[in-house]
């Protein structure tokens, strides 16, 4: 099968494991987004693929060869660094040249592609000017030529947009997706920003704790979390996550919470694990602040940050626990204000006592 | 407080400084200026010559030869100086106890004082029973007769200078290497770079400044050498180790023509500076607009 597999990726530096019996597919042409907190092993996983660290057990395979034995530079995969590694004593178009130069490729050839890569990423009146004489924005672009012009079959993005102020950081990731249809290979790119993962990636893969927590689409990550612990670092402000008690009736799974308010939830009673216990979790859109009675609970506020579009309620329910609400951007609310809430049952999620996550039938 | 008042307090603060600074430094500078100018001896106050003692160096084949062999020594220490401290901070730049045992090895000879380390090469360079005669015998070879023989006694000077001099260098070199960032290396792995490249392309450049640093600060040090030659070999035989700072410590401590040797010195300063300034201007032109990554 073409594309990338890691077969049981196992890593440990000075006794601590940091990697533990990884295995990952990955689809060639596919934008993967490995997302995951500090020291998650998102990093030292596509360190052991270009090989700049090797892994303790386990297989690397690129297009059906095993490349985990080779050296970095043997592996057809091109990596931009997150501080951009360029080299400072070496012209723009001399960075580009250098990895072409030693695989022996000839002059002519080195100059067309750097031609089309300069090109392509508007860097033709920066090839003769050193990197100190470039802004931010431009290594950046002058890092991604230097990996385009070797024309790998895997790009490796190393936290590639941390570097940039924020307005140039939308900018890169509009091009980063562009350049994407460009190039004829796969991509993976570690970030610890899960807006950079949603809107780039076909699929995202969810690290914690040494282990994949989960590997869906964006939109599956988010409306489908494997785990508590995907369902609470994607999406922004955080998953709400209450206790609660299931009730009897009919094939939908309903929850009593502890201040007694019922949510009559969308998931299957029989998909979930024998016991009352579980937990909810709610997504700031599916609890409303409402005012016209057809409140479900309510709870006292704490905090409102208005965000313009919207405005989020950090309120606490009678029982003490603490649930993220939504309102019109125009808020009125004060803290202390006592507001009714509408929990849309329908967009709940449960857990279970392990953590895994269920959620309404995929449409 | 008015504006004059505030300008003295001022001064106040840096008169220690300021007075040391004159004392030591700008007080003898213009003096040694104006004993150039003298004929004078330790006794009495002189008399002015305007430059006849700069007329008379040019003329003395002792001081013109001195100033030869204190070039020829300093070209003999320089380059494989840089050379030798480079490649002992390239094997020691790395984070065992082995390396950090050799770093202090290797540097234990610059603490040690001249008259310290003459001493040891004395006993490494005597043909008759030194370690490198004695070397040289067993094997069946005529012994070297180093601190003899005109044309050995510059390479012994420099050979014993090289082994004194070699810690700050290397010292100035590790501290380079360790500027340089890893991922430049991880970079130059992923671009199919031999050992041997990432040297010459990456390591190297990156350690310009450095390099810089150590050439200009050996050379104007070498310019100066004296202890060596004066305890190793008395500037002899016949003169052919005498280096110039020796010649000033002869004429003025020897035969007390202090405005000779004054004359004598202002001449080395002004060698000293255009050799450091030419360094300086040939290696900064073409370095510029580095620093960035």
């Amino acid at each position: 099968m073409p594309g990338l597999i890691l077969r049981n990726i196992r890593k440990a530096f000075k006794g601590t494991q940091v990697l533990d019996g990884v295995d990952l597919e990955v689809a060639p042409r596919e934008f993967i987004a490995f997302l995951g907190p500090s020291g998650s092993g998102k990093s030292t996983l596509l360190r052991i693929i270009a090989g700049l660290e090797y892994a303790d057990d386990g297989e690397v395979i690129l297009d059906e060869r095993r490349i985990d034995t080779l050296p970095p530079g043997d592996r057809g995969v091109a990596m931009v660094f997150q501080h951009y590694a360029l080299y400072p004593h070496m012209t723009v178009r001399e960075n580009m040249a250098f990895g072409l130069r030693n695989a022996k490729v000839p002059q002519a050839e080195i100059d067309s592609l750097i031609a089309d890569a300069a090109r392509v990423l508007e860097i033709d009146p920066l090839l003769d000017r050193k990197p100190a004489q470039l802004s931010g924005g431009q290594r950046q672009r002058v890092a991604i030529g230097r990996a385009i012009v070797k024309r790998p079959r895997l790009f490796l993005l190393d936290e590639p947009l941390s570097n940039l102020d924020a307005a140039l950081r939308l900018r890169t990731r509009v091009e980063l997706a562009q350049l994407r249809q460009r190039v004829d290979a796969g991509v993976i790119m570690v970030t610890h920003d899960q807006a950079e993962a949603m809107t780039l990636a076909d699929r995202i893969v969810v690290f914690n704790d040494r282990r994949i927590q989960q590997v869906a689409p964006p939109m599956e990550i988010y409306l489908r979390p494997a785990n508590k612990f995907v369902a609470q670092f994607v999406g922004s402000p955080a998953m709400t996550i209450i206790p609660g008690t299931l009730q009897g009736g009919g094939p939908l799974a309903i929850v009593a919470l502890g201040n007694g308010a019922v949510v009559e939830t969308a998931v299957h009673r029989d998909s979930l694990p024998s016991g009352a216990q579980v937990e909810i979790g709610l997504r700031p859109e599916s609890v409303r602040v409402t005012r016209n009675g057809d409140a479900t609970t309510s709870g006292a506020v704490e905090l409102v940050e208005r965000l313009g579009e919207r405005s989020l309620v950090y309120a606490r329910l009678k029982d003490g626990a603490a649930v993220t609400a939504e309102d019109e951007g125009v808020s009125t609310l004060k803290v202390g204000d006592e507001v009714g809430l509408r929990i849309d049952g329908g967009a709940a999620h449960l857990f279970g006592p392990d953590g895994t996550g269920y959620h309404r039938p995929a449409a | 407080m008015n504006g004059q008042a505030r300008r003295w307090d001022g001064l106040l603060f840096v008169a220690p400084f300021l007075l040391l600074y004159l004392l030591i430094l700008v007080y003898p500078l213009f003096k040694g200026l104006w004993l150039s100018l003298h004929s004078v001896d330790i006794f009495g106050d002189g008399t002015f010559i305007g430059l006849g003692n700069y007329a008379r160096l040019f003329a003395d084949p002792i001081f013109i030869q001195s100033l030869v062999n204190t070039f020829v020594v300093t070209l003999m220490i320089v380059p494989p100086l840089t050379v030798i401290a480079l490649a002992l901070a390239l094997a020691l730049n790395r984070a065992t106890r082995g390396a950090a045992i050799f770093r202090g090895i290797f540097f234990s000879s610059a603490v040690l004082s001249v008259t310290i380390v003459t001493l040891i090469w004395r006993f490494i360079l005597a043909p008759d029973a030194g370690l490198l005669g004695e070397l040289w015998t067993a094997l069946g070879w005529e012994p070297l007769p180093f601190l003899s023989a005109p044309h050995l006694t510059l390479p012994a000077l420099a050979i014993t200078t090289i082994w004194w001099s070699l810690g700050l260098p290397m010292l100035l070199f590790l501290a380079g290497l360790q500027q340089i960032p890893h991922d430049m290396y991880e970079a130059a792995a992923l671009d199919r770079a031999s050992k041997w490249t990432t040297f010459w392309r990456v390591t190297l450049p990156s350690l310009r400044r450095t390099t810089i640093l150590v050439v200009m600060l050996q050379t104007a040090a070498q310019l100066q050498l004296f202890g060596q030659s004066q305890l190793l070999t008395a500037g002899g035989p016949s003169g052919a180790s005498r280096t110039a700072v020796l010649f000033m410590f002869e004429s003025a401590f020897g035969r007390w023509e202090l405005g000779y040797a004054a004359a004598a010195a202002e001449i080395l300063f002004l060698i000293i500076l255009a050799v450091t300034l030419t360094q300086y201007w040939l290696t900064g032109r073409a370095g510029e607009g580095e620093g960035g990554r």
